[in-house]
Order: C-alpha cells, then sequence, then structure tokens
C-alpha cells in the first residue's frame, strides 16, 4: 500500500516497505506559549523558524496546527500554510477539526496535501470527506466517534473500518486513507499501550492501510518520557505506523535505528550517514 | 481514649501509610483509630488528608508519578471507608465545601480529573463527579442540584478546550457565586482568567488549595474579574 503525497516539487511515498516517513509535530500551539501568542497576534515568524529547522532536522512532511482559542483558523490556517510553503519544499499535513479552516487550506496549497483529520463521527465523515474527495488528497482517520475512544483494539478496527467504507464509497482510494489509532496514556492503565499495538497489528493486517500516530501521549505523568516515547515508537513502527508525527529532531536517530533492524533500510546507509553527521 | 503518644502514633500511622502506599497499614491504623476511641475525623483530616497533601508536592515536584499516586490513592480510600462512617454528618459536611468534576464533552482524556477529584476526596470536599467527555448542561445541572461551591473543568486537547469559555459563562449566568476552576495540559492561568473563570491549578497537589482560596474569595465578594 502506497500513499503518495506532494508539496508543488516533491512528492514522498509512505510505504511498510520504505523507511518511516517522519511527519514533523512542532508547529502546533498545544502547550508551546511562545508560539501561542505569536499566533494570537498574527506573527508567523516562529512557523517560518519551526518549518526550517525541521526540515533541516530532516522530517519528510510538516504538521501545520494553528488552533487556539480566539483566532479565527479559517483565515490563519492558510497563512501559515502559505508561510510554510514559502520556506520548505515539503509536503503539508494541513491540521484542524474545522472543515471552513481545511478547505480554505486547502484552496491555497500547491500539491497533494494530507489532511489531519476526519473521524469516525458521522458530523465530521460527511463535512470532512467531500473537502478530501474535491482536492484528492489524502486524509487521517482518527479511530474515534461519538462513543469517544474505544478502550479495546476492535473498537478502534471496526472505526477504522467504517471511515474506509464511506471514503471508498464516495471514490475515494483506499491508499489515500492513513489511520490513526490514537496513543493514550499508559500511567494509570498498564494495558493501554498493548491494545494500541494490537489494533496498529490488526489494522495492517485487516486493511493494509498505511498509519500514523503521535507518540507521546503515552508516557503523560510518567519520568524520562523520551526513553518511553523511544521504545513505544519502536513498537508501533514495527507493528504498522508507517508515518509517525514526531519531533523530529529528538526521534530520528531512533527511528533510523528501527529501520535498520527492520529490513527498511538498503545497506544501513541510512543509519550510517546519520550517525557520521551527529559525529562530526 | 487513647494516650497521647498512642494518638500521634496512629496519626502518623496513617499518613504514612498513604505516603508510601501501604493499603494494608492504612487499614490496620484506620481500624485501631476507631478502635481505640481516636476521633474519625481527626483521623481523616490530621492523618489520611495531611498524607495525601504530602503527596500532591511529590507529584509536584516530580518525585512522584502518576502511577504511584493511583497507588496513594489505593490507600487513602482503603481509610476512607473506614472511618468515613464514623465520622459525624458522614464526613464532609464539617468542611461543607462541594465540587463539581468533570472533563469537557469531546474530550476523553481523565487522568488528571481522576487525580484532582482524590486530592477533593482527601481534603474532605463533597465530590460530584460527572466523569469524561460531559456535556455543558451537565455542569449547569448538577451545580445547581448540588448547590457545589465550585465547579472544576478539564480539558486535554485544544479542540476540546475551546467549550471552556462557552460552559463557564453558562455556569457564572446562572449563579456568579460558584466559582470555577479549569485545568489540563492546555490550560495556563492567562487561558483560564481570559475564559472567565475564578481560578486555576498546575496540578492535582495545587487543586484544592486554590479551590480554597477561590471560595474565600467569593465569599467575601470579590471574584477575579472585580
Amino acid at each position: 500500500m502506497e500513499t503518495r503525497v506532494s508539496s508543488a516539487t516533491k512528492e514522498v511515498i509512505i510505504s511498510g516497505e520504505r523507511p518511516t516517513v517522519l511527519i514533523g509535530e512542532r508547529i502546533n500551539p498545544t502547550g508551546k506559549k511562545k508560539l501561542a501568542a505569536a499566533l494570537q497576534a498574527g506573527d508567523l515568524d516562529l512557523v517560518r523558524q519551526e518549518a526550517l529547522a525541521q526540515v533541516q532536522a530532516k522530517a519528510d512532511i510538516l504538521d501545520v496546527n494553528v488552533g487556539i482559542p480566539e483566532v479565527d483558523e479559517a483565515t490563519l490556517l492558510p497563512r501559515a500554510i502559505r508561510a510554510v510553503m514559502d520556506v520548505v519544499d515539503v509536503p503539508l499535513s494541513i491540521d484542524s477539526s474545522n472543515p471552513k479552516a481545511l478547505a480554505a487550506a486547502l484552496e491555497t496549497y500547491r500539491g497533494k496535501a494530507l489532511i489531519n483529520s476526519v473521524t469516525g463521527q458521522n458530523d465530521s465523515l460527511e463535512q470532512i470527506l467531500p473537502l478530501v474527495k474535491e482536492h484528492q488528497a489524502a486524509v487521517v482517520g482518527l479511530t474515534m466517534d461519538e462513543e469517544g475512544i474505544p478502550t479495546d483494539a476492535d473498537g478502534r478496527v471496526s472505526i477504522a473500518r467504517k471511515i474506509v467504507e464511506r471514503a471508498t464509497a464516495m471514490g475515494i482510494p483506499r491508499e489515500d486513507i492513513i489511520i490513526d489509532c490514537l496513543s493514550m496514556p499508559t500511567a494509570a492503565d498498564n494495558k493501554t499501550a498493548i491494545v494500541i499495538i494490537e489494533a496498529i497489528r490488526r489494522i495492517r493486517a485487516e486493511l493494509g492501510l498505511n498509519q500514523t500516530m503521535g507518540t507521546s501521549n503515552v508516557s503523560f505523568g510518567l519520568p524520562d518520557r523520551p526513553l518511553l516515547n523511544s521504545a513505544f515508537l519502536a513498537m508501533v513502527i514495527q507493528q504498522g505506523v508507517t508515518c509517525p508525527v514526531v519531533d523530529v529532531a529528538k526521534v530520528r536517530p531512533f527511528v533510523l535505528a528501527t529501520d535498520a533492524l527492520l529490513g527498511r533500510d538498503m545497506y544501513m546507509q541510512r543509519y550510517i550517514q546519520a550517525f557520521r553527521e551527529r559525529d562530526k | 481514649m487513647p494516650s497521647n503518644e498512642r494518638r500521634k502514633q496512629i496519626l502518623k500511622g496513617l499518613y504514612d501509610g498513604v505516603v508510601a502506599f501501604d493499603e494494608d497499614s492504612v487499614v490496620e491504623f484506620s481500624k485501631a483509630a476507631i478502635g481505640e476511641g481516636v476521633d474519625a475525623y481527626d483521623a481523616l483530616m490530621k492523618g489520611l488528608a495531611v498524607g495525601m497533601e504530602k503527596v500532591g508536592e511529590l507529584y509536584a515536584s516530580r518525585e512522584y508519578f502518576v502511577p504511584e499516586l493511583l497507588l496513594c490513592a489505593d490507600a487513602l480510600y482503603a481509610g476512607l471507608d473506614i472511618l468515613r462512617p464514623h465520622v459525624k454528618g458522614g464526613g464532609s459536611e464539617e468542611s461543607g465545601k462541594k465540587i463539581v468534576l468533570g472533563v469537557v464533552e469531546g474530550d476523553v482524556h481523565d487522568i488528571g480529573k481522576n487525580l484532582v477529584k482524590v486530592m477533593f476526596d482527601a481534603a474532605g470536599w463533597e465530590v460530584y463527579d460527572l466523569g469524561n467527555d460531559v456535556p455543558l448542561d451537565r455542569f449547569v445541572e448538577e451545580q445547581q442540584k448540588t448547590n457545589a461551591d465550585v465547579v472544576g473543568i478539564s480539558a486535554l486537547m485544544t479542540t476540546s478546550m475551546l467549550a471552556m469559555p462557552r460552559v463557564t459563562k453558562m455556569i457564572k449566568t446562572r449563579n456568579p457565586n460558584v466559582a470555577v476552576m479549569l485545568g489540563g495540559a492546555p490550560i495556563t492561568r492567562e487561558i483560564a482568567t481570559s475564559y472567565g473563570a475564578d481560578g486555576y491549578a498546575d496540578n492535582a497537589g495545587e487543586a484544592v488549595e486554590e479551590a480554597g482560596k477561590m471560595v474565600q474569595m467569593i465569599q467575601k465578594g470579590e471574584t477575579a474579574h472585580n
């Protein structure tokens, strides 16, 4: 299964047969006070800086999220997308739950975008999928619905199935759907991560789709979070996550190590090259 | 009546048992408190509650982490189960304070809210927990039904936090004397204030103290906004 996304000049292919694609997470104001303040003031300099820094750190795709209170996302998101396109040439993941903001951002985007995201909720499916279809974009489907996020693997798989059925019924190609099983904190229930890993395994086996995931949730409330995040990342990549959303500068070495061990790095050249660059 | 020394020993046993998440020891000292005639309310407030307060501090200073907090909570509740029936008036009327807690609709992340609940239980508040993914109307209804002093609302996602100004306004419109406190990963004190809330806590350990301050301020007639 190959999912292709592109900028005006660059195509990225997401596939379990290829090295893991890294989606840069840093253009997102959640928990970033400086960025939130800048966005509130309509200032996009920090967005440009984060875009450049992440591409320098070898992000393959950048996620762009400007969702903060009291800001008109339908105005700000297309501005942010243009600002990022001005400074880097990687494909973008346009991240919003607001259909108007997504529509406005897609109008301005050049290339085949990744829309992040649709959920299994009927409202979301009805509002987001037509945009995916109209712009021939790829889309991230979150395994949550009106009832929230299922606590078991079965529930997550059946929501993924529902999203695929609704999208393909509209003529959206299967390969343009990327599933996100949604990581959850494991501190309060130590079976949480196992359930997520099982859902990922089954979605690969039963639906064969590419999968994404923001992995840092799992370590909430625990010490040495990067350590847990890295261990989890290796597991989910092995089970079927092909394009995680990550802090690229921090986790790329772990992902390259994982790819090398999984036989997705010919002659381990990416791993070795990254070592040489760090060692300089 | 136990000797003063024995009384201190029992209170310290309760405190230590909670902090060391030693459920068996908490049960043993709670039974001793009742059997030997230590006032149940004292055992609760001067033993268990101060223990849980210490746990809150250890969490805030990153010496304890979420799984340990949950273990401490188990020990705490084991003690509360034994002591509460022996407190005159059921245990919470003494402090007389009530809080409604919940995670806003669209959000199912409830670890933080559950920790906050533990701290309020420990401090002797009457807690009305609405759970997660709570429709905004439910906060207003529950506050009116219980006449709670404080409503504590949590959100983890930036998408769900957007409902917070609305629910705060709904609660305040119905009853301006209710204190609204917000919390959760994306919330800061500045955001809480801009949303019209009276208070904010960075972590479960600080929430009870903040709530107490808010109630005092409102009783004096000086909310955060005037």
